[in-house]
């Protein structure tokens, strides 16, 4: 699925691989929001500081598409999301799962993200990371 | 004819029909006795036949006096109905029985039914004493013993006081421990009271002169009259009622109301017409098995003669109940002496003795701590090298006993003197204890088998270790002790026991909201940068942003607070299990119009949602998609509909009947109290969910006392309850206040409403802290009627806050396009619909397709699903 965004990306992140999804602006601060990007669900979260994260919107633990909706916080200095839906907490930055609730943990894919110019670019995960899906093996 | 002997219960065969136990008697140690049975007769090798001579299943005598601080005679019950709904238990209330024929194995009732038994049990208790006094059987002169005793004495009284135009004079003949409680009942029916005891001090079983120099002064102080040293002569009526009475020595007293609480004989009628061994002074004699001379029966509770005594405590009794129920299970289990270690709380006055209070064991020491002008007097008898604890004594302040009284027999450590002092109670050697110490006399749980609960039970918290071991569930008086060991327990465990919120916050979440509110501040970076650390998380921000809500801070959704939600409250919807919401509006008091069910209908036909009846009277609309929140609030919004904060921790409705408008048996208007109390507390937010029931009669049918507040309508205005759960733990409200008008009662629900708000921890339901309140309902109810604390009009004044300032959430949002745009689907993409959901139709109706049909790909639909109607 191609999205139009109105939003220009900027050359040098267009050579990585990188689409360009929204500004900064359009994300509420210590909160999540959805993105399509590639036809594929997002979470975008922009922390206090301004930095934005991307990670995968499917919860591993529900199989919901909802990781935008959880509630952004910190674990010492590790930034943080918590699945709306079964409380999982992961590291924004690396995907990790950091409590499983009671659960065998398993982590998120992650999405490298570039801020320009007050533009968001995301770029697929790299490597072999998959989304982590219900019954995904780790 | 007489029966085989029936071979022991090891030899028998499991599958065997079970044989029958009969239990004459109806009260606490019965129960106990059924209740041990059956829980340790898995294989049901047992019925049971309780005769209940009272009109009522077994409740708490020990807690009779409550019935005059408001409570009903069903608040006296004791456990659940479970017991009585077990197939193998027949509970016969009002049948008496009349005679036993041991050679027959049967026994005879009042009813004329002759029931057979293998084993029987006699738990007829005690009569109250009557001294032989002349004029004792005068109309006005009572007993203390029974739920039928207490009622006809608050009738008697009552009806005096309207045919006299002066207060209502009552004496209590007996100054021990019934005789107080008795006065304790005269004293909440406002009689003017003089205690008259035969012996030189109050108590004398109890306290030694000391104590009962203390006790006196203590109980004067309440206004009650004490006559030491003074027999009766008698009673002098006029028109049959009794007038005055007469001593040997002193003046005569001039009285509308006597109660004889001199003592308990055995009810040993029974079992000596059936020709089995009583002891001299009455009592039917038992070995250490609770067993009497003829195999087949048993005696226990006041009726038993153990050791040559009749004990009239419930915890020896409980003993004799276990003790019978582990022999008729093939068991051994004997009798192991009982501790008559005593603790009340008697006209509002601690007493406890414990151990060798008298100091009766040659050589003992007597540490005694005596202070008039505090009204405390504590005495400790130690051993000879003052280092041993033997007993003691506690007026005026008992708070050392739950610490004291396992360390009988022990060596205390340090200077006893130092147990005695205020902040003795705080030095309590909890941590010390050694296992085999017995913490809770009325169940018999040793701090050992606390400590294991916590270790191996794998309990976290009171509460668990209370239901797993019984501990602290019968007086409680041990409670405090407990929860020490389990403290320390856990702490030793690694298990971190702080009120700490989480690792941002150092405090509590009521400490937090007692900073917030009296700092004024208004926003989560503010607070996290005075009071705690780092960003926050979905423990505390919730917190906070319900704190905020509750200070009346504006729109949930306002500026920074938006990202202390959790989603439900974010969106204003109910999340499910495939990402998709549900949405309830409200519908106050459950009355709906037609044209108010028609909208509903006609809007989830339009976005193809599920519909459900929920239990709280409302509709709940299911399988919206996020994005389709604010069409669905449009259309519900524009046809007279709110928000029905189903999704946040804050009122969720007000349950009613239909009340005195419709039903033949309504006393009053139900749902329009209903309705207006929906209306006033929509809104606010809590520390857990609120649900509130208002029934229009005794009949309950709103289930009220199901709720965090129940109201319940009386002839006279309506009676108010709290602490009510359904869900993990049921738990009946409580009686909080009763007939009050509607004026009372509203302002009554405000205050213990925000006393709830402000002083709850995080996710505690309202029955949760009740039972954790330090003081309980009674320290509630001080605070909240009597204004113990003085913060009743402050209490007051936030809730006509809230009140004022109440907007409809969703309308607001509806009306701000900044706040509209966070529910579209994508960021990048709001028009395009998120279209991971699959629903199939079941019963007409769309349901989330499972895993296994999303992957066998079938049926896959999206939320605007056809339904075939």
């Amino acid at each position: 699925m191609t999205v139009e965004t109105g939003v220009v990306p900027h050359p040098d992140v267009r050579r990585r691989g990188f689409i360009a999804v929204c500004r900064v602006g359009d994300l509420v601060p210590e909160r999540g929001a959805a993105a399509l990007v590639s036809g594929e669900q997002v979470a975008l979260f922009r922390c206090a500081d301004d930095t934005v994260y991307a990670v995968q919107q499917l919860d591993p633990f529900s199989g919901a598409f909802v990781m935008a909706r959880g509630i952004v916080g910190t674990r010492g200095e590790v930034p943080t999301v918590a699945s709306p839906m079964y409380k999982q907490v992961f590291d924004l930055r690396t995907g990790e799962c950091l409590d499983a609730v009671g659960k065998e943990p398993v982590p998120l894919a992650v999405w490298p993200v570039e801020v320009r110019d007050g533009v968001v670019h995301v770029a697929p995960p790299e490597g072999p990371s998959e989304v982590s899906s219900p019954g995904t093996e780790t | 004819m007489t029966k085989p002997i029936v071979p022991s219960v090891s030899d028998m065969p499991a599958a065997q029909s079970p044989q029958h136990l009969v239990v004459i008697g109806g009260g606490m140690v019965a129960r106990r006795l059924v209740d041990a049975l059956r829980s340790r007769d898995a294989a049901g090798s047992w019925s049971v036949t309780l005769l209940c001579e009272e009109p009522r299943a077994p409740y708490d005598r020990v807690a009779l006096t409550s019935y005059f601080t408001g409570r009903h005679p069903e608040d006296l019950a004791l456990g659940g109905q479970e017991l009585w709904d077990d197939p193998l238990v027949t509970l016969k209330r009002g049948v008496k029985a009349e005679a036993i024929d041991r050679d027959a194995r049967t026994v005879t009732t009042s009813t004329g039914s002759v029931i057979d038994y293998d084993a029987l049990v006699l738990a007829t208790g005690s009569y109250a004493a009557v001294p032989p006094v002349p004029g004792k059987d005068l109309r006005g002169a009572f007993v203390y013993r029974t739920i039928d005793d207490v009622a006809d004495l608050r009738g008697w009284v009552e009806k005096r006081r309207n045919e006299l135009d002066r207060p209502v004079r009552g004496a209590v003949v007996g100054g021990g421990l019934l005789g107080l409680e008795a006065a304790g009942a005269l004293r909440a029916l406002d009689v003017d009271t003089t205690v008259v005891e035969f012996a030189p001090r109050l108590m004398p079983l109890q306290v030694d002169d000391g104590g009962g120099e203390a006790l006196r002064r203590l109980i004067e102080d309440l206004g009650v009259r004490v006559r030491t040293g003074t027999a009766t002569s008698r009673i002098v009526g006029d028109r049959g009622r009794v007038s005055r009475m007469e001593f040997t020595e002193g003046p005569a007293l001039d009285v509308d109301v006597v109660i004889f609480a001199v003592g308990v004989r055995p009810r040993d009628e029974l079992a000596v017409a059936a020709g089995l061994e009583v002891g001299e002074r009455g009592g039917v004699i038992v070995d250490d098995a609770c067993a009497t001379n003829d195999p087949a029966v048993w005696a226990i509770g006041e009726v038993a003669n153990i050791g040559g005594r009749c004990l009239g405590l419930v915890a020896p009794g409980y003993t004799m109940a276990e003790i019978v129920a582990d022999r008729l299970l093939g068991g051994s289990g004997t009798f192991p002496g009982a501790d008559l270690s005593t603790k009340l709380k008697l006209l509002g006055v601690d007493v406890a003795n414990f151990g060798d209070a008298f100091a009766q064991e040659p050589g003992g020491l007597e540490v005694v701590i005596s202070d008039p002008v505090a009204g405390v007097y504590k005495k400790l008898v130690m051993s000879d090298d003052a280092r041993t604890l033997r007993g003691g004594i506690l007026v005026g302040d008992a708070s050392a006993y739950a610490a004291l009284r396992p360390m009988v027999g022990r060596e205390l450590g340090g200077d006893p003197a130092a147990y005695l002092l205020p902040e003795g109670a705080g030095a309590a050697p909890a941590g010390d204890l050694p296992d085999d110490a017995a913490v809770c006399s009325c169940n018999n749980v040793t701090a050992g088998a606390i400590r294991c609960a916590v270790t191996d039970g794998g309990c976290t918290d009171l509460t668990g270790v209370k239901g797993c071991t019984k501990a602290g569930t019968s007086c409680g008086s041990c409670l405090p002790l407990v929860k020490k060991l389990v403290t320390t327990e856990l702490e030793k465990s690694g298990v971190e026991v702080s009120s700490a919120l989480c690792e941002h916050f150092d405090l509590s979440r009521a400490q937090l909201f007692d900073v917030v509110r009296v700092q004024g501040l208004t926003t989560f970076s503010e607070i996290i940068a005075a009071h705690g650390r780092g960003r926050g998380c979905d423990i505390c921000k919730p917190v906070i942003g319900s704190i905020l809500a509750s200070l009346g801070t504006g729109h949930i959704l306002e500026g920074e607070r938006a990202s202390l939600q959790d989603t439900n409250d974010h969106v204003m919807a109910n999340l499910q299990k495939d990402g998709s919401y549900s949405v309830v509006p409200r519908i106050p008091g459950g009355e709906i119009t037609p044209e108010g069910l028609i909208v509903i209908g006609e809007v989830a036909r339009e976005f193809g949602l599920y519909t459900k009846i929920t239990g709280g009277q409302r509709i709940d609309l299911f399988g919206a998609r996020m994005d389709q929140l604010p069409a669905i609030w449009k259309r519900l919004v524009d046809n007279g509909f709110e928000s029905g904060h189903a999704y946040g921790k804050s009122l969720r409705t007000v349950k009613s009947c239909v009340g005195s408008t419709w039903c033949r048996y309504g006393v009053q208007d139900s749902v329009g109290l209903a309705i207006a109390l929906e209306l006033r507390y929509r809104g606010v937010r809590s520390p857990h969910k609120l649900k509130l029931g208002v029934s229009g009669c005794a009949r309950e049918c709103a289930e009220a006392r199901g709720k965090d507040v129940g109201v319940i309508a009386t002839d006279h205005g309506w009676n108010l309850y709290v602490g009510g759960n359904g869900g993990f733990t049921p738990r009946h409200a409580q009686l909080l206040a009763e007939d009050l008008n509607t004026e009372t009662l509203v302002r009554t629900i405000d205050r213990f409403l925000m006393y709830y708000v402000r002083t709850a921890d995080r996710l505690q339901r309202a029955a949760a802290w009740v039972e954790d309140h330090e003081g309980g309902l009674d320290a509630i109810r001080a605070v909240v009627i009597d204004d113990s604390l003085g913060v009743a009009a402050d209490l007051d004044a936030a809730m006509a806050v809230h009140v004022d300032a109440y907007e409809d959430e969703w309308a607001a949002v509806l009306a701000d396009p900044e706040k509209l745009r966070r529910f579209g689907s994508f960021v990048n993409a709001p028009d395009v619909a998120d279209d991971s959901f699959a629903y199939v139709a079941e019963r007409g109706q769309p349901r989330p397709a499972t895993a296994d049909e999303r992957a066998g790909g079938v049926l896959i639909a999206g939320t605007t699903l056809e339904v075939r109607r």
